[in-house]
């Protein structure tokens, strides 16, 4: 099976629902279990969030739009998050221990345990951030 | 994300109903902060909390510390199951406390 597709959304914390939507309604298409969809759309969601929150920090408000895409090919998922805020520095990405109990910094740790991989790429035309997040299915 | 509050002597009971993130964190953070201030045992009932996020999981991690700090106890309870894995997930099932 094969698939791509993708969506923009405004940069703003109010519009993480829609992402889960978009996500919830492309992950309908692929037959994986339940909870394996449910995990998928948490780390979507946490790299969203991620880009409303770090990206586009001490941003009021923006009409600048992120774009996610989904696919999936042979087996193989790709998921892209391009925006326009502030450069990414992936060295200084860092998820908190575990052990060091406190609110925030579990999102990563999130996308980590359930994807693959995390890169970002660089040289996207008219985006500045371009990260991708993979898993075989 | 809605909520509705009992209170049954000095326990408090938040029902949060909906899915709960980054959006919704401060009004989540609303509801529960003041009762634990106030020394309240807050009970979080998370039975039609559909899906939860790092942001949600804040909220309970912060209310546990004030809680702690309070002399008081914040209790998680009627977890669903897409939830209770969040909470797996981040390794916090032996640190919140869960019914």
């Amino acid at each position: 099976m094969t698939l791509s597709e993708s969506k923009d959304f405004v940069v703003h914390s109010s519009n993480l629902k829609e992402v889960r939507i978009f996500s919830r309604e492309v992950f309908e298409k692929i037959n994986l279990p339940q909870e394996q969809k449910d995990e998928l759309v948490l780390a979507i969601a946490e790299a969203a969030q991620n880009i409303v929150k770090h990206a586009y920090k001490d941003v009021e408000e923006t009409n600048d739009k992120m774009q996610i895409k989904i696919s999936f090919k042979d087996n193989q998922l790709e998921i892209g998050f391009f925006d326009k805020g502030k450069p990414v520095i992936p060295e200084n990405i860092q998820h908190r221990k575990l052990d060091d109990i406190k609110p925030g910094g579990l999102g990563t740790f999130f996308i980590k345990q359930i994807m693959d991989e995390a890169i970002f790429k660089k040289n996207q035309k008219g985006w500045v951030n371009h990260l991708v997040l993979t898993k075989t299915i | 994300m809605t909520y509705k509050i009992s209170e049954n002597g000095n326990i408090s009971t938040v029902f949060l109903d909906g899915e709960i993130d980054m959006d919704v964190t401060e009004k989540a953070k609303e509801i529960i902060l003041p009762l634990v201030e106030a020394g309240k045992e807050v009970h979080i009932n998370l039975k039609d909390v559909s899906y939860m996020d790092s942001s949600g999981i804040s909220v309970l991690i912060e209310s546990h510390q004030k809680a702690l700090e309070k002399g008081t106890k914040v209790i998680v309870k009627e977890i669903s199951k897409s939830v209770l894995k969040v909470i797996m997930m981040a390794k916090l099932e032996q640190i919140l406390n869960l019914e």
